[in-house]
Order: structure tokens, then sequence, then C-alpha cells
């Protein structure tokens, strides 16, 4: 199915970028991965003084040099400006011999996962010949609101993972650490101290006065509708509107369905199709610095 | 050691207010490398040019564009975009209050913890009465010329506020149909759920470690001595479609498991 694979080649985030098993007891299910959510907003485009598309580029701050991903490599500084180089080959070696395998040997209650640790969801898929064991881990844990706890290694970096089932489809959101989360007492919070009831019963009266069913109209973002408003009164006037650079047109084709677009690959790949072959290897895909790898630079 | 206050600002809880400062509750300990030319092994940065002529620009020459349909896009100036941001304040509105687990997890983003600006008694009043009521208010408000929705919580006594993430970047599990196939075996489902019981226990998230960040560690501090790091294969498992025969095994090596105590 060579043309359905190339709709993994879209930009967006539209491909899945890990496959793998996961394990619970002896049983396998062999699953793919998705984002479940997106960035925010709308990606603008930069644009030169020549109306030419802006790109980047990476240069050497010693020398000046242009380089290309052949020419950039990782190096983790021991101290100020000496770096020790560490290669993609090298990260994927040191990944632990199960790494393709979500290993849950725990379930906890839904509900016992304090929010502070949610970090990010992706929707997992059936990626076997077979979505029987997927259809038999999501009943059992939507029955049973639970969700199985493991950790394991995408992209150079270890996640804590809760696998949750809803509706059917297992999803996995992505944990922060332990050590990644601060106590009062590490932020230096004044000890705790009983305030008098009847401040109290000031908060709880206001508390009860304004208690409604949540919104999710407030969850929108309406900066976006404001850009959007904008765009749509200067198109209207014919304002500064000038011919897209090439490199740029096509997503505008696609009516900036970026979500639209993920949730057909999704039905697709939950609708028991043929194996999909996710997660190809970086270097074949597309030439990129290994800054796209999670561990990868610092941002600046 | 005292963190600093990344921000300070004022809840207003209807007529009510608690002036409040902003800590983040979470740390990113991910190890971070730096991009190096390979030839010098000096950091790289980042240079803008023209896609077109390949000659480098200028930020402050940079302008947005906005992608519209048939080839064209809008030019959007720096006031233009600049009069789009929201207004700064140092208030932080509570629209309403729901019940805890009303908010779905899915939406929570980045936790920060809040400490009392001056007035602790009402901090630790608004607290106490989110924990009696068992509520979690909905926030508004605008940091850094961003706008913000988050939920404010009681958190063990003291204040906590979530940031939400913004509606259009969460993608519903409703919107998509579960994958179908032959109803599951009662049998499976029944040895399944035996198995959950089994492996059943707290969220304990101190059980779980970042063993790579500390093997990541250990490879960059063994290049640094000069050594050299040990390379491992990894193979593949085979997927199975006989789910019965590997829940029994699975079952059965857990009571074995249980019973050598």
């Amino acid at each position: 199915m060579a043309e359905e694979d190339e709709d993994f080649e879209q930009p967006g985030g539209l491909r899945s970028f890990w496959s793998g098993t996961i394990t619970f007891g002896l049983v396998t299910v062999p699953v793919a991965l998705y984002a479940a959510t997106r960035s925010r907003g709308v990606a603008l485009k930069m644009i030169g003084p020549d109306e030419a598309a802006v790109r980047r580029r990476y240069v050497c701050s010693k020398d000046g040099q242009v380089l290309d991903a052949d020419d950039i490599v990782r190096g983790y500084e021991i101290e100020k400006g000496k770096y020790v180089v560490v290669t993609d080959d090298e990260l994927e070696a040191i990944e632990p011999r199960k790494s393709r395998e979500i290993d849950l040997r725990v379930f906890v209650d839904v509900d016992g996962i304090d929010p502070v640790y949610f970090e990010r969801a992706y929707f997992l898929v059936p990626a076997g010949g077979t979505n029987k064991a997927y259809r038999l881990l999501a009943e059992v844990m939507e029955k049973n609101k639970q969700a199985g706890i493991a950790t394991f290694v995408m992209r150079a970096k270890e996640y804590l993972v809760a696998i949750i089932a809803e509706n059917g489809i297992l999803r996995a959101e992505t944990l922060r650490f332990a050590d990644e989360i601060r106590k009062p007492e590490d932020i230096g919070l004044p000890k705790l101290a009983k305030p008098p009831a009847a401040e109290v019963k000031k908060f709880e009266n206001q508390i009860a006065k304004h208690a409604k069913k949540v919104n999710l109209h407030e969850f929108l973002d309406d900066y976006t509708e404001r850009l959007e408003k904008l765009v749509a009164a200067k198109e209207k006037k014919k304002a500064d509107i000038v011919r897209a650079p090439a490199e740029t047109r096509d997503e505008a084709e696609e009516g900036g369905g970026e979500v639209v677009d993920l949730l057909a690959v999704l039905s697709r790949s939950l609708g028991g199709n043929a194996p999909r072959k996710p997660a190809r290897k970086a270097a074949t895909t597309r030439k990129k610095a290994p800054a796209k790898k999670s561990a990868g630079a610092k941002k600046k | 050691m005292a963190a600093r206050a990344i921000w300070k600002g004022v809840v207003h809880v209807g007529t009510l207010k608690v002036p409040v400062k902003l800590y983040s509750a979470v740390t990113n300990r991910t190890v971070h490398f730096r991009l190096l030319h390979k030839a010098d092994k000096q950091p790289v940065k980042q240079q803008l040019v023209s896609s077109d002529s390949g000659e480098s620009v200028e930020y402050a020459e940079v302008k947005k564009a906005f992608p519209l349909t048939r080839g064209r896009m809008v030019l959007l100036e720096k006031e233009e975009l600049e009069k789009l941001e929201p207004k700064d304040s140092r208030d932080i509105e509570i629209t309403r209050f729901v019940n805890l687990g009303d908010i779905d997890h899915r939406w929570y983003e980045r936790a920060y913890y809040l400490g009392p600006d001056g007035d602790a008694k009402a901090y630790f009043a608004a607290a106490a009465a989110l924990e009696r009521k068992k509520k979690e208010g909905v926030a508004r408000w605008v940091m850094r010329d961003r706008a913000y929705v988050g939920a404010l919580r009681a958190e063990d006594g003291y204040l906590m506020l979530i940031t939400l993430r913004h509606a259009e970047e969460i993608i519903s599990a409703d919107a998509l149909q579960p994958p179908g196939g032959r109803a599951l075996a009662a049998r499976e489902v029944e040895m399944a759920s035996q198995l959950l019981t089994a492996l059943h226990d707290e969220f304990d998230p101190t059980q779980f470690h970042d063993e790579y960040r500390a093997r990541v560690m250990e490879l960059v501090e063994t290049k640094a001595a000069g050594k050299k790091p040990k390379v491992v294969k990894f193979r593949p498992k085979k997927d199975t479609d006989d789910v019965t025969d590997a829940l029994a095994a699975s079952l059965a090596g857990m009571k074995k498991r249980s019973a050598r105590g």
C-alpha cells in the first residue's frame, strides 16, 4: 500500500514516530504511537525583505561555516567550553534491551494519579496483524477504571507512562518522574497555617455562589480567533496580499486542517487496515539536524 | 533552598482577593546536549536566510505572513500582531468553580505552586475552602503577553495553579472509532481482569526512575575519561493471537510467584 504510506510523509506530526509492544503478563500488544495533542495556534510563516520564505540554517559560532546535518554532532558540556561528543548510535546502544516494549507491571486507579504528573498524551493504535489483544486490554482497563504504568525509552529519552483506555482506544499519557515534581518545602512556601474559620467560610460562600459546570468554550484560545479576524479583514480589503513562496503553499491548500488530517490518519489506523510501517529511521526520511531528537540541543 | 517566584498576581474569588506569587511546581531533568560543529567541536548557532537567494536575513527584517488558499498569503506588520496580544494584568480571575475531576486530566499542562504574597490568612483560607468544598476554580490570566486558562486547586493545604491546554490542542477519543473485530471471549475478558487485579497497586511514582538519564550521564563520563562505550543490539518480539494461552501462563506464573512469597 505504497500510496497510503505517503500520508506519513506529511508535515505536522501526522506520522507515528514510535512503534513497539505493550505487554501485560505474557500478552503482547503491538502498537504505534501518535500525538493526541497538537501545538497551539497558527504557525505564521517568516518572510524576508525579498518576499521569499526565510529558513534557518546552522553555522559554526566560531568560524561561521555553514553546516549541513552531517557536519553537526551533539555534545555535553562537561566544563565551560569543553564538550564530550555523543553520537546517535551510542545513545541507541545504551537504550534498554527492551526499549521497544512498554511492560505494564502495575495497574493503578486512574483517579489515583495526581494530575501534576501528567505531561502529554499520545494515541496508541494496533500495529500488528491482529487487534484482539489490543481490544482486550482496552476493554478490561476501561471497565475497571485502571491505568497501566511503565517506563519506556523513545527517541533518546525515558518516559514514565500511564496507559489509559477510553472509548475502546488506548492512550499513552507520559508522566513526569517523581524527582521532577517539587514540593512546597523545596520552594520555600511558608508552613501550613490554620486560617480563621470565618475567613474560610467567606471563601466557601464565594465558591458555592460561582459553582457551575465546566464550559469548554472557556478553554478556547481567543488569540487565534483575533488573528484569524485580522487576516480575514485584510484579505477582504486585499491589503498586503502577496504570492506565497512555493515551499509554504502546500499547507494552505490543505485548508490548515492538521486536526482533520490527524483524525483521518488515526481513523484509518484504528480501522484495522494493513499493518503500517511507522517510525522509519530519521536518516532515511528527511535530512535533519540531530536537534530533532528529543534529547537534543537546548533551545536558544 | 527557597525558589524564586516567576510571577506575582492577585487571585480574584468573587469579591475576595488573594495576592500570590507563582512558582514552577515541575522541573525538567532531561540531559541537555548542545549542537556542535563536527570539525572543531564548537557550538553551532542558527542563522536566518532567504530561501531564494541564500543571503542571510536579520531577524528585525523578517515579516510574518499568514498562508491563504490559492498560493497567496497576507503579510502582517509587527504593530498589527502586537495589537492582538492580550492586555497585561496582574489579575487571576476565577470564572467558575467545578467539581474535582470534572476537568479531564488531559487538559492539564503544567503545574505551578502559588505562595502567599503578604496576606497569608486569605491564602490559607482559600485553600481550605477549596478542599472542604471539593472544588477547583477555572482561572484566566495573562502572563508575559500570553493568555492562560488554568485550574486553581488545593494541594495538601497549599494553592496550586495548573495551566490548561487550549481546546484546539486536544484531539478527543470520541471523534475516533475504536478498532473492531469479533466479540471478545468472556473467558479471556475474565482472565485479563484477573491479571489486572493481581497486578493492581497504589500509584507510587517514587518507584520509577529515569534510568536512561543515568545511563546517558554514565556514557558521557565514560567518554570524558577517554574510554570506549559498549554497544548492544535490540531484537524485536513476535506477536501472537493466542491470547488465551498467554493469559493462562501469566496467571499461572503469578500464582507460583506469590506462593513462593
